[in-house]
């Protein structure tokens, strides 16, 4: 062929030391996971990659551990083993896994691409707010731990610098109900109009909130968090409460107008999603049904 | 000439001709060269590749491969399939040809098309909606190694401009761009990204220019393709008891189709061209190419390549003049394939609507007058406007009798995205808004939605707001001394089918937001609703519509078999099956062999209206009963019998431009649905449970396509009521992918109940009428019914978004 084609490179590594390597050498090398955020970017030729760096092979980034009280995902751990191997120990991130696309991209579709396109619609990204996630990072200078809360600078952007592969996200483990709910036009395959999830912690008793596609970043509700709940008289639960959580949970998002649907929209049903996750979540935790 | 062996109204002009005799209306294919067909995709067949040109240059001339006009053994149908060799006749479901292929994915679909040494093609597009054209420099792009040529307006070899009606459209943009993805320049280069690339190197001088956005605007100015009238009677003279008035508004629909736009051009190497192109009407294609190119069509050979679905997407030319010229540039063949993007840029979308209606009644709960004001925005160039603003008015009141009409439909002109076919063309805007109308004032008068509907239903021997009578059922059924009314008999078939209970215990998929678990029974409020549609099938307004089909009858190895030749588009609807069950029930052939669908046959008419059992099937028909007839004293032995039939309905008469009265339509098509939702009325998301639909299809063809065409057009009608819409904002489309254009899910669409009922039409073949659009009328307003009923609100726009439905919960802080 006459064409003067510049085959893009295709790095393969079978150690994370060599993949980290290969990046310091190559900065041009895009890392590719499941791929299924870069290559929608690739066909739409929004972005074209010189070179690429394949994850698929390195093992580390392929398993997950527990570590006591919380529980390391490897990177590259696709979504369908988080919702089949961790729906007890991380409801929440298991139930957010589960409204990510189709079965073939949850196959593929991993926490690590979730995270590094930093996408204020990222399905994965309230569970972490939720419950205080951790970020691994690693690059060939050494490993830095960012939590998930100070992980994102904007839409679709990160602290991620060049040359750095995020290795594992640590996530605590439930101490208690979490529930994640997504807003979309389609009831399945539907990129979120925005999404809510809570943890609640039954023994610190403290509540947990991620918000996502209602912002510039996933944010989280920390004056929704401090809200008074009956600990000692569960039962005292009533709908003023769940409704007074979705007010405040509303009024920490940053929503805007696009095609998907609109800011006034986008508060609105925060505020009924979030009264209803409380209110989940409470009565999953006191084994009543509150009064109403 | 006229012949007796044909339709038994008599009513079909056929013409019989002896084997390889043209017949009188093959207007676009004069004198063709007896050539052999070529196989469509023949790189996943090896045994028929000598058959294409090989090399970059010269191909091979058509000539070189001549073959008789029905070879034996056939080469395979369009998308590289066997053709069927399979039982069934009419009324049964054999499996089809193409289902094996297209379900292991093997079928050879128009983007699989591969030719050796073939260069691909690509398109410049205009960024701006509106904008003069100062200066076009392809100098750096040209320069690219890899690239083949770069081509500009100035390089278009024939006439400027196609169109399917009318010629207005530019091949490439001349001295000014109308909207937003009009074609600027094409590039043929060694890959598809180089292709793209030397695209971007093109240095294009546009003077912005304001666009032009509002068809209200456009109306008031003057600026519209068509404003089709309708009067009849006198309704301000009316004194009524109830008057409903509302605004309507229908957003823009996209068919969608998952096969992108694909051909591929090869030179023949003497002047001429081939084209495989997916397409639902190659002739109509061919008869626009030829000036184009400034080529006599019969150096033009079109075939069919294996289609991905159509909808009305691939009635206006893509890729198929820009890859032709590419292709005689560079003497190569040239493929071109859109991504998804540039699909949704790079074909004609349903027209988006404002209308307002005044429907009235008098205290019985007849209708006493109409009125009504369609605005449809046509965007920047003609396509079917003209034809999609006739069905718009014709249609404006559906099956209803009323006596008082004044209608108002306008195409606007626009730097919108052009608007033309779609499933429905024009039946579907105005059916959301009557079929509303008539839920409102059955309210206001206290009458039951469904009895409202039958005490105006239109009945055998009714006359439609165009004067048009209603003639298509036996007239000598009757129902207890009044006229047979199919209408009021299919509302009365739902008694039977009740409303589905609530399940209790359902899993979170079962409920309106699905999978987003967003409610587990809370805030869900169930409602039911009903929509009738009613589309014309066929083409209207004198449109001299017909198709041809060839039969030849051989012994082969001691079987009978018949080959038949069309130039019908299979665009999954199921046409190769169902002409293959014709043959064998007029024939009763041992096989039957489908021969490629392309430009050596005579026009098959489009695979468009609901009209392909009908016309192609017609002519089919027509061709085995002359086959029949001759096969009269004849042993098979002594030699093959063939038979070319043309095949026409009935003539219809354009509308009156002042009244629009005029017997326009050919045959008219009926659909009820009933639609179950749940909606979760806190967050506005809708569950459709169940849509249970009864149509009226004459006579049952085949009973798993004719399910599958009831299933996909109530689905397509269900986006459109809550999904579909290509968002533009001042004519740039904002949502030109599958990311955010949503199409409905197999967890959207509910399972379906049908009863189909068979009235049969005593002027169409076996009395059947044509099924593939009156479904996607219907399905939009009863869904839309059942959300009203539901929430308690007025709805009066498509699509339904959830902020519709929540906006009267005030702004959150
Ligand atoms: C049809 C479809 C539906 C989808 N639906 C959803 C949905 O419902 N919700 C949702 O949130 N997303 C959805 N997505 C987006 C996508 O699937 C997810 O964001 C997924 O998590 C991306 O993971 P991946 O492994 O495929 O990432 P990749 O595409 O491989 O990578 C994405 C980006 O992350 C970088 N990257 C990947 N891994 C690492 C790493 N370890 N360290 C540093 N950088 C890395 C890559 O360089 C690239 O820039 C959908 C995508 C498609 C195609």
């Amino acid at each position: 062929m006459t064409a003067p084609l510049r085959a893009a490179l295709f790095h393969r590594p079978a150690e994370l030391d060599e993949a980290l390597r290969l990046l310091a050498a190559h900065p041009e090398a895009v890392p590719v996971a499941g791929g299924t955020d870069l290559m929608v970017a690739v066909n739409y030729r929004h972005t074209r990659p010189a070179a690429m760096l394949d994850l698929t092979r390195l093992a580390e980034l392929r398993e997950w551990s527990d570590e006591g009280d919380a529980i390391r995902i490897g990177s590259g751990v696709p979504y369908t083993r988080i919702i089949a191997e961790l729906a007890t120990v991380l409801p929440g991130l298991a139930a957010a896994a589960r409204t990510v696309g189709s079965p073939q991209i949850r196959n593929r579709g991993t926490l690590g691409g979730n995270l590094a396109t930093a996408s204020p619609a990222g399905d994965g990204h309230p569970p972490l707010l939720a419950t205080g996630a951790d970020i691994e990072i690693a690059s060939t200078a050494g490993t830095r731990t960012v939590p998930v809360t100070a992980f994102f600078t904007g839409p679709k952007r990160s602290v991620l610098a060049p040359g750095e592969l995020i290795t594992a996200v640590t996530v605590p483990k439930a101490a208690g109900p979490q529930q994640f709910l997504k807003v979309g036009t389609r009831n399945a395959m539907v990129i979120a109009v925005c999404s809510l999830a809570v943890a609640l912690d039954r023994d610190a008793r403290r509540l947990g909130t991620g918000i996502g596609s209602a912002g510039p970043t996933p944010l989280t509700a920390p004056d929704a968090d401090l809200i008074e709940l009956p600990w000692n008289r569960p039962d005292l639960f009533n709908d003023a409460l769940a409704a007074e959580f979705g007010r405040r949970v509303a009024a920490a998002a940053r929503p805007i107008d696009d095609v998907r649907g609109t800011a006034a929209y986008r508060r609105h049903a925060l505020a009924v999603c979030a009264a209803r996750a409380l209110r989940r979540v409470w009565t999953a935790a006191h084994g009543t049904e509150s009064t109403r | 000439m006229p012949d007796a062996l044909n339709e038994p109204t008599g009513r079909a002009a056929t013409t019989a001709s002896t084997p390889g005799e043209r017949t009188p209306d093959e207007r676009t294919s004069p004198s063709p060269a007896p050539t052999g067909p070529v196989p469509v995709a023949p790189a996943a067949s090896a045994g028929l590749e000598t058959a294409v040109p090989a090399g970059p240059v010269p191909a091979a001339p058509a000539a070189s491969h001549a073959a008789p006009e029905f070879p034996t053994p056939p080469t395979r149908a369009a998308g590289g399939v066997g053709t069927p060799h399979l039982p069934g006749g009419v009324g049964s479901s054999p499996t089809r040809p193409d289902a094996e292929a297209k379900v292991n994915g093997t079928f050879d679909y128009a983007s699989d098309l591969d030719f050796p040494g073939m260069l691909w093609g690509h398109t410049l597009r205009s960024p701006h909606p509106s904008a003069r054209l100062r200066a076009i420099d392809t100098t750096t792009a040209r320069a690219m190694p890899g690239v083949a040529a770069v081509l500009t307006a100035a390089d278009v070899p024939g006439k400027l401009h196609y169109g399917l009606i009318e010629a207005d459209q530019p091949v490439l943009a001349l001295d000014q761009v109308n909207y937003e993805g009009e074609p600027v320049a094409i590039i043929a280069a060694e890959t598809l990204d180089l292709a793209r690339r030397a695209a971007e190197l093109i240095d294009v001088d546009y003077d912005i220019l304001e666009p032009a956005c509002d068809p209200e605007e456009a109306v008031a100015a003057g600026n519209w393709f068509r404003c089709q009238p309708v009067r009849l009677g006198d309704p301000d003279a009316q004194t009524p008891a109830a008057v409903v008035t509302r605004d309507y508004v229908v957003g823009m629909q996209d068919q969608a189709p998952l096969g992108p736009e694909s051909g591929a051009a090869l030179p023949t190497g003497d002047g001429g061209i081939e084209l495989y192109v997916a397409t639902q009407w190659v002739h109509s294609d061919l008869e626009q190419i030829a000036p184009c190119l400034g080529l006599e069509p019969d150096r033009i050979h079109m075939a069919i390549a294996g289609i991905g679905g159509a909808f009305g997407a691939r009635e206006d030319l893509s890729v198929q003049v820009h890859m032709a010229m590419l292709a005689l540039a560079t003497g190569r063949p040239v493929k071109m394939m859109y991504d998804r993007a540039e699909s949704f840029v790079g074909h004609v979308h349903r027209h988006p609507a404002r209308m307002r209606y005044e429907h009235a009644a008098d205290a019985d709960g007849k209708l006493l007058y109409v009125k009504a004001r369609i605005v449809l925005d046509g965007g920047a160039y003609a396509s079917t406007t003209e034809a999609v603003v006739g069905n718009a008015a014709s249609l404006a009141v559906g099956p209803y009798e009323v006596e008082h009409v004044s209608i108002d439909a306008w195409g606007a002109r626009t730097n919108n995205p052009p608007c033309g076919a779609m499933r429905g063309f024009g039946g579907v805007q105005t059916c959301f808004a009557y079929e509303s109308q008539m839920d409102a004032l059955a309210e206001v008068l206290g009458l039951d939605p469904l009895e409202f509907r039958r005490r105006n239903a239109v009945a055998q021997g009714s006359k439609l707001i165009t004067g048009q009578i209603v003639d298509a059922y036996d007239p000598a059924r009757a129902d207890g001394g009044t006229p047979f009314s199919p209408l009021a008999d299919m509302l009365g078939r739902f008694k039977d089918m009740p409303v589905p209970a609530v399940p209790t215990g359902r899993d979170i998929v079962e409920l309106p937001g699905g999978t987003g678990n967003t409610t587990h029974g809370e805030g869900v409020r169930r409602g039911v609703g009903y929509g009738v549609g009613l589309k014309n099938v066929c083409y209207s307004e004198g449109f001299d519509d017909y198709s041809t089909a060839g039969i030849r009858l051989e012994l082969v190895d001691g079987q009978t078999v018949a080959y038949v030749r069309t130039a019908a588009a299979e665009v999954g609807q199921g046409h190769w099956s169902l002409q293959a069950q014709i043959v064998r029930t007029e024939l009763g052939a041992d096989r039957v062999e489908l021969l490629p669908n392309d430009t050596k046959a005579g026009s098959a008419g489009s695979s468009s209206a609901s009209r392909q059992s009908y016309m192609t099937g017609g002519a089919v028909k027509a061709a085995c009963e002359a086959v029949r007839e001759l096969m009269r004293g004849h042993d098979l032995a002594d030699g093959p019998i063939e038979a070319t039939r043309v095949f026409r309905h009935r003539a219809t008469k354009p509308m009156d431009p002042v009244t629009g009265q005029g017997e326009s339509h050919v045959q008219l098509a009926l659909c009820v649905h009933r639609a179950t939702v749940d909606v979760d009325v806190e967050l506005g998301l809708v569950k459709v449970v169940d849509l249970t639909c009864v149509q009226d299809v004459g006579k049952i063809m085949n009973p798993v396509a004719l399910e599958g065409q009831i299933h996909g057009g109530s689905a397509q009608g269900l986006g459109l009521a809550v999904m579909e819409e290509m968002i533009t904002a001042q004519g740039r489309v904002k949502n030109a992918s599958f990311t955010d254009y949503l199409i409905p899910t197999i967890l959207d669409m509910p399972p379906m109940r049908l009863r189909i009922v068979e009235n049969a039409d005593p002027e169409a073949p076996y009395g059947l009428r044509g099924a593939g659009e009156p479904p996607t009328l219907s399905s939009t307003p009863a869904i839309v019914a059942a959300i009203r009923d539901a929430t308690g609100l007025a709805l009066t726009q498509i699509p339904v978004r959830p902020e519709h439905l929540t906006a009267h919960f005030g702004r959150q802080p």
